[in-house]
């Protein structure tokens, strides 16, 4: 996939990725050998006929190609930028069996971007009305499939959003330069030209209960898609001083806030010149290629396990090396410093080394005794996961969960409440947006199935 | 879209009360909930406590005085100007019951946050005593409304221009040395008065309730940006909160963490003013 080069965008929040020409586009195609049982299918949470939007691409029928992805996919402009195809259909691909897999998430974005730039939308078609309403609760990548799924049943969707832009984690956690954001609003622009309707503001478990969406509002279902919204701290000394961001509200204050256009905006975002980035997941790359962008001399990632283990996807620290940023792997932070207007200084940090594998199957990291070193820093963000919001579920009687407070559903997404579904991160935790989607797609499914049976 | 200013009348030098179109979150507001303003496309969200709610005109009243840049502009904004996003109520109310004898204590806009408290402490049957303060008669609000629904009513101002001269905490050190049995005392101001008062009542053993207001984005707990030490232990202020108790909390630490953007602040002031003297002058 052609880029922009890293000492160029290291400083900019420009799409890292060009995407591919028609020309490219059609060579890449041209790799798919149309196997009799295409194995990518079965890999795609959102089951998209890959062989068969390929073959449009052959044709050169873009569009064509595009309308194939939409007729399972809402959302194909941003799962060609954002979707893990290397862990989905690109795994299954027979080529990748001898060599490299055709590049079907670059396609897909390439015919995608293609409609997108002609404005070519065509109106899906959309089932009669059935009357039934459906909510659904946060507008991030799986409540957007759900809600088109279920527009074209027929169904009236509202999409109940706490934050005043669209997107969940698709706005407010993935940067400009991996998703740039006029992409995400035209495929939410798509999703109100069938009907779709949008409410910001709106906190569900505050503004609204779940019940009183069921009882005063009179939905007939329920989609609960809340995410993974709530930052883990480390929980150590001086972890509240100035300058230790959760990796959420740094990308916050940048992605929905604006704040590297500060003063022009109204929020501002503090880079000193030495950056730390606690963590080495997706959340990590993004918050330390954001940070880069912001102009600090030096960006650290600091890992307790090694390179091998970072759980991050591999084209994303790929990029994250390219763009200058270091690694501290085998680290771990003990404690922070701070100086006397309370903003953060240094902070001291111990080696650690390989043991056994532990209950996650990894090695476990064990921290070597007496190795403890200091590390200067003026900036820290902390990125080590996030667990699930509790607003839905502490105001919503009946609805289980798990012990990390992750909604329980069955393999439709049921709840333990009849007519309410979850999905997403709230379901999963921290996962990917093409889980989310393929929960999305299959509540869609179980809610229409349940609505018109009664 | 948008949330309508349907009222707009000045209470004081620089304080100004809003009556603005809110009807999911009127219908809902309890006393100590607050909503997120983000009153323009550039503006930040900033949290302000409701003051009072109409669910049959669907509004809520709310009381902003000029500080930084994001409170002046919402000061400059006219009835029939919309706030662009208005979200709520979000917070813990605040714990309210027949306690018997409560205090009520406002320092300086604080009035405006213990105004709800009082009406429903006097709605609950409790003895209210009320005791307000500003730094000079100026900036003195809700003296009215105090005194309606409070038993008793203490003004206090820093400089002696009105009411008697000193801090909110005199009158309220002056009940506790007369054996008045306070049950529950809620103390609403800036950070050091806020101390003061959790310093006073601890030693008596007075439940006392103070409402923090730290640096926040979102409200809904997803970037611990309000991040505030109660008990040793890490809060969120807008989800756990906003009230804790006073003697519990880390008021150090949250003084600093709300100076973390002093220099932006200014920054963003300056260029705010600068901006209204060019449009005033361009007017002219």
């Amino acid at each position: 996939m052609p880029c922009q080069l890293p000492l160029a965008r290291r400083r900019n929040f420009c799409e890292v990725a060009i995407g591919f020409s028609e020309e490219q586009a059609l060579l890449e195609a041209r790799r798919c050998i149309d196997c009799k049982n295409p194995t990518c299918i079965s890999g795609c949470p959102v089951e998209i006929n890959i062989p068969h939007f390929i073959r449009s691409i052959l044709k050169r029928d873009y569009v064509g190609a595009a309308n194939i992805i939409r007729e399972k996919s809402s959302l194909p402009a941003i799962c060609g930028r954002v979707c893990q195809q290397e862990d989905q259909c690109e795994a299954r691909c027979v080529n990748a069996i001898k060599g490299t897999s055709v590049g079907i998430g670059r396609l897909e974005r390439f015919v995608a971007d293609y409609q997108m730039a002609r404005g070519a939308f065509s109106s899906p078609n959309i089932a009669a009305p059935t009357r039934k309403r459906i909510a659904l609760v946060g507008s991030g990548p799986s409540s957007l499939t759900a809600a088109g799924d279920l527009a074209k049943l027929g169904h009236r969707v509202t999409v109940f959003e706490a934050l005043h832009k669209l997107g969940g984690v698709l706005a407010y956690g993935i940067p400009e330069f991996r998703l740039p954001r006029a992409v995400l609003n035209s495929e939410i622009r798509q999703l109100e030209n069938i009907g779709v309707e949008f409410i910001t503001n709106c906190v569900i478990g505050k503004t609204e209960t779940v019940d009183e969406l069921m009882t005063e509002e009179g939905f007939d279902a329920v989609f609960l898609a809340t995410g993974a919204g709530l930052p883990y701290f480390l929980n150590l000394p001086g972890e509240n001083l100035a300058g230790i961001y959760s990796a959420n509200e740094f990308l916050t204050r940048v992605n929905l806030m604006q704040g590297n256009k500060f003063p022009e905006y109204d929020t501002p975002i503090r880079i000193g010149k030495r950056v730390a980035v606690l963590g080495a997941g997706n959340t990590a790359m993004d918050a330390a290629r954001v940070a880069m962008r912001l102009g600090p001399e030096e960006v650290h990632m600091i890992y307790r396990r090694t390179r091998a283990e970072v759980p991050a996807r591999a084209e994303e620290l790929d990029h994250a090396e390219e763009e200058g940023i270091e690694f501290q792997f085998l680290t771990s932070p003990t404690q922070f410093f701070g100086n006397t207007s309370g903003w953060v200084t240094g902070m001291e940090v111990i080696s650690m080394e390989l043991g056994e594998p532990d209950n996650s199957g990894r090695p476990a990291a064990v921290p070597i005794k007496g190795s403890e070193h200091s590390f200067d820093v003026d900036t820290v963000i902390v990125a080590v996961g996030q667990g699930p919001n509790p607003l839905v579920q502490s105001t919503t009687p009946g609805l289980t969960t798990n012990k990390w407070g992750n909604i329980v559903t069955d393999d439709t997404g049921l709840t333990s409440r009849p007519g309410l579904y979850a999905g997403g991160d709230v379901v999963r935790g921290g996962s990917t947006v093409i889980l989310a989607m393929g929960d999305g797609k299959r509540a869609a499914r179980a809610i229409h199935q349940y609505l018109m049976a009664t | 879209m948008g949330n309508r200013i349907l009222d707009k009348s000045a209470i004081a030098e620089g304080i100004f009360r809003f009556v603005i179109e809110a009807p999911r979150i009127a219908k809902k507001q309890k006393p100590g909930n607050f909503v997120i303003i983000r009153a323009t496309e550039y503006a930040e969200r900033i949290p302000l406590t409701i003051v009072d709610s109409d669910p049959a005109r669907g509004t809520l009243t709310i009381i902003v005085q000029s500080v930084g840049k994001s409170t002046r502009l919402l000061n400059s904004l006219h009835p029939g100007e919309e706030l662009l996003d208005v979200v709520g109520p979000l917070g813990h109310p605040t714990p309210i019951d027949s306690f018997g004898t409560i205090v009520c204590i406002g320092g300086g806009v604080g009035t405006a946050e213990v105004l709800p408290i009082a009406r429903a402490a006097k709605a609950a049957d409790n003895e209210v005593i009320s005791i307000i303060g500003a730094r000079t008669r100026n900036l003195l609000i809700l003296e009215d409304e105090m005194r309606e629904t409070s038993d008793e009513l203490y003004v206090v101002t820093d400089d002696g221009s009105y009411g008697t001269a000193g801090l909110v905490v005199d009158p309220l050190a002056d009940l506790i040395f007369q054996g008045r049995d306070i049950n529950t005392i809620y103390a609403i101001g800036p950070i050091p008065m806020m101390k003061a008062v959790s310093d006073l009542t601890e030693p008596y053993n007075i439940k006392t309730y103070v409402s923090l207001n730290p640096v926040m984005i979102d409200g809904t707990g997803m970037c611990g940006g309000c991040r505030v030490v109660v008990e040793g232990k890490t809060r969120f202020a807008c989800v756990d909160g906003p009230e804790f108790d006073g003697h519990l909390v880390d008021f150090d630490t949250l003084i600093l963490r709300n100076r973390a953007y002093a220099q932006e602040e200014k920054t963003a002031l300056e260029r705010f003013e600068t901006a209204e003297t060019v449009r005033f002058e361009g007017l002219v």
